[in-house]
């Protein structure tokens, strides 16, 4: 789906249940059930109410475009560009957000506020990477 | 209030090497040019220099970033020290000067060499400039969840921050671009800037985009460079052969949350915290300053500047630059009077500080800003931020 090489994101042990989660198709967060914080990116404790029995939990992949940006510039010898970074705010929790590339989407139809839904790419046995398209309104 | 500890400290002497593109130069080597400048310039020999520091140290670093260790330099310099220091994390590059001014307070050292060493241009001279994490298999930290992503510059971090902020307060590209073409008039009259030529609207519109709305202009240009400072003790100040800068207080507060993605309001940054922080340790007001020196790795970081220091309000820096005639030479505000690092070359926040010094000195001919009496330096862009208030 990409154009370009994709690094790695490391298995380490605070965030490899995030890659894995999404290798299985669902999108997870860590989740403070004391003051029903959702903690990203992955922190040993949370940060709101520092209690460290931190649960995983998985959110309906649905969010609003916060802002983008069209990436012309390789950043490497031959990377395939225009591409779209995105950063996408969660439906379940205010400035919870992932920065992404949105996809299925042609460049005009960009704009904040976008409703955009999760897709995942899968790029080994272990991580895919959650990426977002566009999702009609109110479903 | 309690006078701040920085006041015990000025900046005694500023230098700089050759700036330029693929100089060829080792980094050693002009960090040793811009350090002798900076020691003759406080009236000083080596040997009084009883303290070093610098950003960011041998660290990992793109090509060219991080310039030598201090071990190198206090070594090639031949001298002891009192007090030393070398770090990547505080508040903006900027954050080894403030650090200085306290070792200089607390009596550690009375005379300590701060620079900062770049050669990302010779660096880049083979390659090209290259995204950070570019031909790794894998990424570990913060990275991980950005540069999976292509968002392998700080160029596509600081885009997604800008366009929320012409989403939320109507800013324009045109706004962008004041910053661009005043920091090049500016730098016309810097015999040291990189890019001299004039630069127009038109010229802006028509360059290629890098990460919209972010364009070849609004990004600043790779140089070999290095500046260096001297922080002194107040007491010395008599001794000097010019007048002294002094150090009237700094900004170092960071607040929630310093992750690039995840910051609560990404039409801000780490630089309003420290601009608080800044004034909450003086009697000055923005009204007061007479010159800005604010950090343009990318336009858009002058304009969040001008926000956290108050010279406008919040969501009205694009206004308030707009036409450029209020932040240009002559105006109420001279802005980025050496070129900034989009004209000057990017010397990672050592350019404005060394600006600010020589504009309150008057020492800057062509570009003087007349009677200089305070200048604000603001450094840094995303989480990371600090600044400093100059008085003559």
């Amino acid at each position: 789906m990409a154009g370009f090489f994709r690094p790695l994101p490391a298995l380490e042990p605070l965030t490899a249940p995030f890659w894995r989660a999404c290798r299985a198709g669902r999108l997870e967060f860590l989740h403070c059930p004391r003051c029903s914080y959702f903690v990203h990116p992955p922190r040993p404790i949370c940060p709101r109410c520092r209690q460290g029995e931190l649960e995983r939990r998985a959110v309906s992949g649905r969010g609003v475009l916060y802002s983008y940006t069209v990436n012309h510039k390789a950043w490497y010898p031959g990377q395939e560009v225009p591409y779209v970074i995105g950063l996408v705010e969660l439906a379940e929790q205010e400035g919870l957000r992932l920065t992404t590339n949105i996809v299925n989407c042609p460049p005009e139809r960009l704009r904040i506020g976008l409703p955009v839904r999760v897709v995942f790419e899968v790029l080994n046995d272990e991580v895919a990477l959650p990426l977002f398209e566009p999702a009609e309104e109110g479903r | 209030m309690t006078e701040p500890l920085e006041r015990r400290a000025i900046l005694s002497g500023v230098g700089q090497s050759a700036i330029g593109r693929r100089l060829f130069r080792d980094d050693l080597d002009l960090t040793c040019e811009a350090a002798l400048r900076a020691i003759a310039d406080a009236g000083l020999r080596p040997d009084d220099i009883d303290g070093i520091a610098a950003y960011p140290g041998p660290v990992q670093g793109g090509p060219g970033f991080s310039g030598p260790g201090i071990y190198e330099v206090q070594d090639a310099l031949g001298i002891e020290v009192r007090w030393h220091l070398s770090g990547l994390e505080g508040p903006g590059q900027i954050m080894p000067v403030i650090a200085a001014c306290f070792a200089v307070a607390a009596g550690l050292a009375r005379h300590v060499l701060v620079y900062r060493t770049v050669t990302e241009s010779t660096a880049a001279a083979d390659t090209g400039r290259r995204g950070i994490g570019a031909g790794s298999a894998e990424i570990r930290g913060f990275g991980a969840f950005l540069i999976p992503f292509g968002a392998m510059s700080a160029a596509n971090w600081l885009a997604l921050y800008a366009r929320r902020h012409m989403h939320e307060y109507g800013t324009k590209r045109e706004h962008l671009a004041a910053i661009a073409l005043t920091d090049r008039r500016h730098a016309a009259l810097n015999p040291a800037a990189v890019y001299r030529e004039p630069l127009t609207m038109e010229d802006y519109f028509a360059a290629r985009m890098v990460s919209d709305p972010f364009c070849l202009y609004d990004c600043d240009v790779p140089v070999d460079g290095s500046t260096a400072v001297v922080v002194s003790t107040a007491d010395a100040a008599g001794d000097l052969p010019h007048p002294p800068v002094r150090v009237n207080a700094v900004g170092t507060a960071l607040g929630k949350r310093p992750v690039w993605d995840q910051w609560p309001d990404i039409t801000t940054m780490a630089a309003r915290d420290a601009a608080r922080h800044m004034w909450s340790r003086t009697e000055l007001r923005p009204a007061d300053v007479d010159t800005a020196q604010l950090y343009d790795g990318f336009s858009f970081l002058t304009l969040v500047w001008l926000e956290a220091l108050g010279f406008c309000g919040k969501g009205e820096s694009g206004p308030f630059v707009e036409g450029g005639s209020r932040i240009a030479l002559g105006g109420e505000l001279p802005l980025n009077t050496w070129g900034g690092q989009l004209s000057g070359g990017r010397l990672h926040g050592f350019g404005f500080l060394a600006e600010a010094c020589r504009q309150l000195r008057g020492e800057c001919g062509e570009r003087q800003v007349p009677d200089c009496e305070v200048a604000v330096v603001g450094v840094g862009g995303g989480p990371v931020g600090g600044c400093m208030l100059l008085t003559r």
